[in-house]
């Protein structure tokens, strides 16, 4: 059932590449952006590679960045402060991208439920509904399948996708509901996740840093 | 199997779920607000949440007598218009109170100092509810105190109402001195201190592991200007409440905007002195030690 997911990434040996790899942002404009940078930092020491985690505010924070990660927080929040920071057209230039929960709707060509002033990145041919389950007291755990086997994923105030595209693969599944998406798009890739795998694995790290 | 979801085990109200909540708000403000207006406003803005309140503390200061929890109408009106994070206020002990709250759905419940006491000797069990804590605390003790209960989030104290950020760093530097002087203990003394702070032995080896606070730890009380946001943040908080600071102040929307930038890029003076520019009238301040005894919420709740 996974077998349209880039093979080689999910099944890449460890140590393979032991040179330095180009750095990887993480959005840290608002969110859990300490929980990304180490579970970055634990995928790529499982890897053995050795990489450099950067932090990002500024236009200026964006230079050079191979991949960045788009954390977990408020995308009303997040697309505000990325509007004021000017991040919407040179974050464009990047090759790879990752985004959990709010990074997911970062990513997402369709957005149900945003307020009227909130802007996105709309890179992947996914719908994406905020806080579908509900508020927190619809908040779960729930164990997935996945191409790297079971893992808990921590779902809080999560939005719900539908893929619109047959470009787009599942990597995840909860039950029968795709909650990770990856398409590559234009020359990028991308990783969107409802939940939060920065609470609990480095499995999509690693899946990431091997893009 | 893609079909078979008998595979399938969900469970809410976890500890993980309930503190994942709040390490999703880092980095971000919550604001209080008191009606529908406010909250848009306050969403517009950049906020990361809001707190559903009936009156801002700097009022409940100046109205004084009883401060309870809010009428649930005038919260579910809060909800309805907006869709970041609710959180609400009950007094200190009071479980019904919380009952209520977590029957209304809010996101997050604010066990509050700010209120007026119901309990004189117990905090809330809050391991019993499937909504997350939120609690203050002064120094260290206080806070595993409060998480031991099941809070999954702590802020400081602070001195809120007043527009006067120097108890919220007192609180701040407390907990930071408690964490940096559990570094240096041996096992002996960390068993000591759990005594002396009224926690089990396992909680206080658990922060001593970790070198800092097992939740979240927001700042809380007193913020009033973009430079307090930023000087919270840089004295390590993970995020601040501001209460009375933005909607009592001449020109909330400006101000909300300008605390939410600050809290962004709160290591950039040269961001933080953009976002002090022209802000008009901050909210009416008060000298914390002109408080009397009884006004001091601090000693609410240790």
């Amino acid at each position: 059932m996974f077998e349209s997911v880039p093979q080689e990434a999910v099944s890449w040996q460890s140590g393979k590449f032991s040179h330095r790899a180009k750095p990887i942002g993480v959005l840290a404009l608002q969110g859990g952006v300490e929980e990304h940078v180490s579970a970055l930092l634990g995928a790529a020491e499982k890897l053995g590679l050795e990489i450099e985690v950067r932090e990002v505010r500024t236009v200026s924070d964006l230079a050079g960045l191979d991949g960045i990660v788009i954390p977990g927080g408020e995308s009303t929040v997040m697309s505000k402060l990325m509007e004021r920071a000017d991040l919407f057209e040179p974050i464009l230039r990047i090759r790879k991208y990752m985004g959990t929960c709010a990074g997911a709707i970062m990513l997402a060509k369709n957005v149900e439920g945003a307020i009227p002033t909130q802007r996105f990145l709309k890179l992947m041919d996914i719908s994406i509904s905020r806080n579908a389950y509900g508020s927190q007291s619809a908040s779960f755990e729930s164990n997935l399948l996945t191409p790297f086997g079971k893992i808990t994923g921590v779902f809080i105030r999560a939005p719900k996708f539908t893929i619109t595209s047959k470009d787009v693969q599942p990597v995840a599944f909860r039950g029968e509901e795709a909650v990770a998406a990856y398409q590559l798009t234009n020359g990028r890739h991308c990783l969107a996740l409802t939940f939060h795998p920065e609470l609990t694995t480095t499995k999509f790290h690693e899946f990431f840093l091997k893009l | 199997m893609k079909n078979d979801s008998s595979q399938q085990k969900s469970s809410a109200g976890t500890f993980a779920v309930k503190a994942g909540l709040a390490q999703m708000l880092k980095g971000g403000v919550i604001m209080d607000v008191i009606n529908a207006d406010q909250a848009r406003l306050a969403e517009e803005s950049g906020a990361v949440a809001v707190m559903a309140l009936e009156m801002v503390p700097s009022d409940i200061r100046k109205f004084g007598g009883v401060a309870r929890m809010a009428d649930p109408q005038k919260i579910l009106e809060i909800k309805d218009a907006v869709s970041i994070p609710v959180m609400a206020k009950c007094r200190i002990g009071h479980f019904v109170e919380a009952q209520v709250l977590q029957s209304l759905q809010v996101d997050y419940i604010d066990e509050s100092e700010v209120l007026t006491p119901a309990d004189a000797e117990y905090h809330i069990d809050k391991w019993k509810f499937k909504l997350p804590f939120v609690c203050g605390a002064r120094d260290m003790g206080e806070a595993l105190r409060r998480i031991n209960e099941g809070a999954a989030m702590i802020r400081t104290k602070g001195a809120a109402g007043t527009g006067n950020i120097v108890e919220a760093v007192r609180h701040i530097r407390a907990v930071n001195r408690g964490l940096s002087e559990l570094k240096t203990k041996n096992p002996q003394e960390i068993a000591q201190l759990a005594h002396d702070m009224r926690v089990p032995i396992s909680l206080v080896q658990k922060v001593f592991e970790l070198g800092r606070l097992p939740v979240v730890n927001f700042a809380a009380g007193g913020i009033a200007t973009p430079s307090d946001a930023a000087l919270c943040m840089q004295l390590g908080c993970d995020g601040v409440f501001v209460g009375s600071g933005i909607f009592k102040s001449s020109d909330p929307e400006k101000r909300a905007e300008s605390i939410v930038n600050a809290v962004a890029h709160f290591n950039d003076a040269s961001a933080i002195a953009k976002a002090s520019e022209g802000l008009g009238k901050p909210m009416d301040s008060l000298d914390v030690n002109s408080l009397l005894p009884d006004q001091r919420l601090s000693k609410r709740g240790i």
